[in-house]
């Protein structure tokens, strides 16, 4: 007698399938499980398997119909067997539909679990497998997190060569940081509701913004803000410039000798001899970093975003000036890498460059201080009692007062203002 | 290959897999695609260097392309799991999981199988599926935009929907994510989504 074959039920909630493939032809003979049709509900295909062996008599449902579960949709006979007569009813096929869907089922769980004995499900289990006991007690002596490094032993484990060698290139720096912020208050919970006005447009934040209205909202509650305000003459700076305009971006490959750069560099210069306003604060500890990690802050069009120049010191001003044109362009077109947006101890920003006279600006965690740059235009001043004009600049300095004293910011707001000041044409 | 690891799946010479890929430019059709989501023409698709396949797996036109984290896990489905539609909501459980801890909320559409995030009103694909069983054994999967250049899905009609862009984690970061850690992240949400212990190899090519 022939046998129905009916469209399965692929799941609970599914009420029906579409014939997308007919495997056999009528007329073919089949075996038992062998795939006979495939069916797609939603975004599954499925293959199904033949419930009985036999020949292919009659194909029902072709290719491109959808039918209701257990709809027959194909019969399979013995080979001079006819089909039956049409109309019949398919029968409340249990049967014939377990054996279809049912493949010889192992037992799953049990291949599931088939994981061999190392089974590592956890971070902390990776990172064992990947180096010795030894080399994990060298990288916590030296507060070096090995899953940063690349290990160059068998499997790629981490060797104790690996660990000194990061060591060695300053790799301390690459201890996650731990950001001393007070605990976030979500915006949402602390304000009353925005009553929704007629006219209003309702948009949800980008995750930028979002990730901006925390850092600045957990700024805020972290630092206890103070600025301070200096106006540099940057008469040397604008000769200089002049000067060497042509020559730097030939060297450089197209990048400009702007203000931003010589402030980077001065910057970093007075770094040096003020130490601690190019640390951190951790709990009850002053983190002096041994690198100046130069945020630079670059506006965008929905946001601004501070890409990270790491080691600073150990660029010219043309590697600076390279840095910084890359950072911005790369900022614009959403190409920075995660570590590249991270790992700062001074930042730099330049509201000047949208016409502003000077900023106020906030501290970008876990640095202590940020330097603000206003624009630099021709104004009128007293030399040795004479009236002269000058290409001027505000800069501002928003400080952490828990660290950073009045007296400090300014001894150190004094040295940048000296070095651009006398601005070393050596330095070119 | 998928075919071949699904036949050893089911011999059970294999433990159940997840394949983690990325794949050259290339275009491929579902069971349900329909040729005019294709956009470009033969000429103009080879000199963008894309491929095109048909593939077994359910669903409509898609692309795949560098950048853009494949996934086939190639599974025994154990009895409770033999639900196809549920299986596929298992599948975006894990990616919504995964895309959860870069801060992204992402989540189902009533409609259409993917994992979306944006705005209610014009939300934007960031991850597409689609699935083949063969005798309740899993192959195909998901293909999740990490750093896709987006601008190769303007040569189809991506998985037939007309109206909804595409997006990617890059996109909606605004910095590219390390598929390292991508990958090991979305790994863990496997073995949680899934009940399942994860243990990790190198294919050899």
């Amino acid at each position: 007698m022939a046998t129905d074959v009916i469209m399965p039920q692929m799941g609970e909630s599914i009420a029906e399938g579409t014939v997308t493939k007919w495997l056999k032809k009528v007329g073919e003979s089949v075996e038992r499980d062998e795939p006979l049709f495939e069916i797609s509900t939603d975004k599954v295909d499925a293959e199904i398997p033949s419930p009985t062996a036999g020949t292919l008599l009659e194909i029902l449902i072709h290719e491109g119909e959808t039918v209701e579960i257990k709809t027959v949709v194909a019969r399979i006979g013995g080979a001079g067997e006819s089909a039956a007569p049409s109309g019949g009813a398919a029968e409340p096929a249990k049967a014939p539909a377990r054996s279809a869907q049912a493949a010889p089922a192992p037992s799953a769980p049990a291949a599931a679990v088939a994981a061999p004995s190392s089974g590592i499900a956890t971070r902390e289990e990776r990172v064992r497998t990947k180096s010795s006991p030894v080399v994990r007690k060298i990288a916590a002596e030296h507060g070096v997190d090995i899953t940063q490094i690349r290990g160059t032993g068998s499997q790629g484990r981490v060797t104790k060569q690996d660990i000194m060698v990061h060591v060695a290139a300053g790799g301390v720096a690459t201890l996650a940081p731990v950001p001393t912020l007070a605990p976030r208050v979500s915006l949402a919970a602390s304000l009353p509701p925005v009553p929704t006005m007629a006219g209003d447009r309702v948009e949800p934040m980008s995750r930028m913004r979002q990730i901006i209205a925390e850092h600045m909202l957990a700024s805020k509650q972290t630092s206890p803000h103070v600025h301070t305000l200096y106006e540099i003459d940057m008469s040397q700076v604008d000769a200089l410039r002049r000067g060497h305009k042509e020559r730097f971006l030939a060297q450089t490959g197209g990048a400009k000798l702007t203000y931003t750069v010589f402030m980077a560099k001065a910057v970093i210069d007075a770094l040096h001899h003020h130490p601690v306003v190019n640390a951190s604060i951790r709990g009850n500890e002053i983190h002096y970093h041994g690198d100046v990690n130069l945020g630079m802050a670059v506006a965008l069009e929905d946001g601004l975003i501070v890409p990270v120049i790491k080691r600073a010191q150990d660029l010219s001003m043309q590697g600076l000036a390279k840095a910084i044109t890359d950072f911005a362009t790369r900022a614009r077109s959403k190409q920075l890498q995660p570590d590249e947006i991270s790992g700062s101890t001074f930042s730099i920003t330049n509201p000047g460059g949208f016409g502003s006279l000077i900023g106020l600006p906030i501290i970008n965690q876990p640095n202590v201080a940020i330097l603000g740059m206003g624009k630099v235009e021709k104004r009128v001043c007293v030399i040795d009692d004479m009236i002269a004009i000058r290409p001027k600049m505000y800069i501002s300095m928003g400080y952490d007062h828990r660290l950073i004293d009045g007296a400090v910011a300014e001894q150190f707001l004094s040295t940048v203002t000296g070095i651009l000041e006398n601005f070393p044409e050596t330095a070119i | 290959m998928q075919e071949g690891m699904v036949r050893l799946r089911r011999e059970e010479r294999i433990p159940d897999t997840l394949l983690l890929l990325e794949h050259p430019h290339v275009i491929t059709h579902g069971s349900s695609a329909k040729k005019e989501h294709v956009l470009v023409d033969d000429g103009e698709r080879a000199r963008l260097g894309i491929e095109q396949f048909e593939t077994g797996r359910g669903g409509d036109v898609t692309y795949h392309g560098p950048g853009q984290l494949i996934g086939y896990p190639i599974l025994a489905l154990r009895d409770e799991e033999r639900d196809a539609h549920r299986y596929l909501r298992s599948l975006e459980e894990l990616l919504i999981r995964t895309l959860a801890g870069y801060g992204l909320e992402a989540r189902r559409h009533d409609e259409h199988t993917g994992v979306w995030v944006g705005p209610a009103e014009v939300p934007a694909k960031i991850a597409a599926i689609g699935v083949r069983l063969s005798h309740w054994i899993t192959s195909h999967g998901f293909a999740l935009n990490v750093s896709t250049e987006l601008s190769y899905f303007e040569t189809i009609v991506p998985c037939g929907i007309e109206n909804l862009g595409v997006t990617s984690l890059q996109q909606e970061l605004g910095t590219i994510p390390a598929m390292d850690e991508v990958e090991d992240r979305l790994i863990e949400q496997f073995g949680i989504v899934f009940e399942r212990d994860m243990s990790e190899q190198r294919m050899q090519e």
